[in-house]
């Protein structure tokens, strides 16, 4: 990259494309990721440096260019059972709740917001799945979406290298619910059938599919500033069933950023509507509209 | 503290796994291959065994095999790690005793999970 000036321009310019593109906040502390972010897409676009990738941006052939560059800057890490202690929860005590509150409809609806690649809803298929002949005539539906087009991608493939496969699977579990084809790992159909797969972002109106009787948004919330987590919030509480729940990675929280959610007693990181001292009392409808 | 010892003829992988398990909490012991592993194992059981599956001397399974017979040799939790990614090898080392399974290459999450899952963190 060139001088301060030219590096602070880029990032401005990288800086915008996100925001515009899927809402997020390229903040200081993610700068220093952005070359690595961007090393293969220098290497396709017979860039050199970023500088010269950005400058490709603004030809008349930057449009799909620009696509694939917030695609490559955003963060997809994720692994199965991504904090164990939390889906320990969800086994224990959350589905057993969701499940006993649902026991009339039979069927149990899940939004996973910012699913990645896949491996959130596949987790919570392999729970849900392990518990068959207690769901056994339930209609399940786990909508799982990201703002990624590449990570939809390798999600609906259910297709994943050794390395990302064993990533919080004990070998058990793995070899229950994958089969080794030509030294990759094929997802079971089972735990495939009740995820709908959906590029989306979370800032726009929510997906079909509600209301939901358990939204997951982990990890999500970090990457927007507060306004715009202000915006999540509220299109999660206008997917949310009325005694639905909402799960939140750690160090994410409503306090401080809306009044829509309040903690669930005795379950830690799940909230639901409304505050601690009216559980129901909410609006329905989204406080902000969502961006176009 | 628990002790592991990690079991492999490649010494960059003894490296990058002793500083894996020293970050997680572990006293860490090496040995290079599985007769030497077992003479160890002879003196001192460890708590956990991080076991390649090829090396000179004797393989991983030949050890494991060992292992298992000797007087206490059932107590220590057995991690392969190797690069034999396939279903047979995985269902072999299971059969004769492994409590878990790491497929080369691998990272602090998955290492840390499997431990997790055999008790060990």
């Amino acid at each position: 990259m060139g001088s301060a000036t030219e590096r602070d321009m880029t990032h401005e310019v990288l800086a915008q494309l996100l925001a515009e593109r899927t809402g997020q906040d390229l903040s200081p502390s993610r700068r220093w990721r952005v070359e690595t972010a961007l090393s293969a897409l220098l290497r396709e676009s017979d860039a050199t440096t970023i500088d010269e990738l950005v400058a490709k941006l603004t030809s008349p052939f930057g449009c799909p260019l620009s696509s694939r560059v917030a695609d490559a800057l955003l963060n997809n890490e994720t692994y199965f059972f991504r904090d164990q202690q939390v889906f320990d929860v969800l086994a224990k005590s959350a589905l057993p709740k969701l499940i006993a509150q649902r026991q009339d409809k039979r069927r149990l609806s899940i939004w996973c917001v910012g699913c990645s690649t896949g491996q959130e809803p596949l987790s919570l298929s392999m729970l849900l799945a392990e518990r068959a002949a207690m769901l056994d005539d339930w209609q399940i539906n786990i909508v799982a979406t990201d703002v990624s087009h590449r990570a939809i991608d390798v999600a609906r493939r259910g297709v994943y290298t050794p390395f990302e496969a064993q990533r919080g699977l004990g070998i058990e579990r793995m070899i229950r619910w994958f089969e080794e084809v030509d030294g990759r790992w094929k997802v079971s159909p089972r735990l495939l059938k009740p995820i709908r797969y959906q590029q989306h972002n979370a800032l726009h109106a929510p997906p079909m599919g509600s209301p939901f009787d358990l939204v997951l948004c982990r990890n999500v919330l970090l990457y927007f500033d507060k306004p715009t987590r202000q915006q999540v919030f509220s299109q999660i509480a206008a997917s949310l069933a009325d005694d639905g729940m909402l799960l939140l990675g750690a160090g994410e929280t409503p306090v401080g950023q809306t009044a829509r959610f309040a903690p669930v007693k005795d379950l830690t990181g799940f909230y639901c509507l409304g505050t601690p001292d009216m559980p129901e009392a909410r609006p329905r409808t989204a406080e902000v509209p969502a961006r176009g | 503290m628990k002790n592991c010892l990690i079991v492999d003829d490649s010494r960059v992988i003894r490296k990058v796994s002793r500083h894996l398990l020293e970050g997680m909490g572990f006293a860490v012991t090496e040995a290079a291959d599985g007769k030497d592993a077992l003479a160890q194992c002879t003196a001192q059981m460890p708590d956990v065994i991080l076991l390649d599956w090829n090396m000179p001397v004797m393989s991983g399974m030949e050890f494991l095999g060992h292992l298992r017979e000797q007087e206490g040799g059932d107590k220590p939790r057995v991690v392969f790690c190797t690069t034999e990614n396939d279903i047979e090898h995985i269902r072999a080392a299971i059969d004769a005793g492994a409590d878990e399974y790491v497929m080369k290459p691998f990272d602090r999450e998955t290492l840390h999970v499997k431990l997790q899952l055999v008790g060990m963190v």
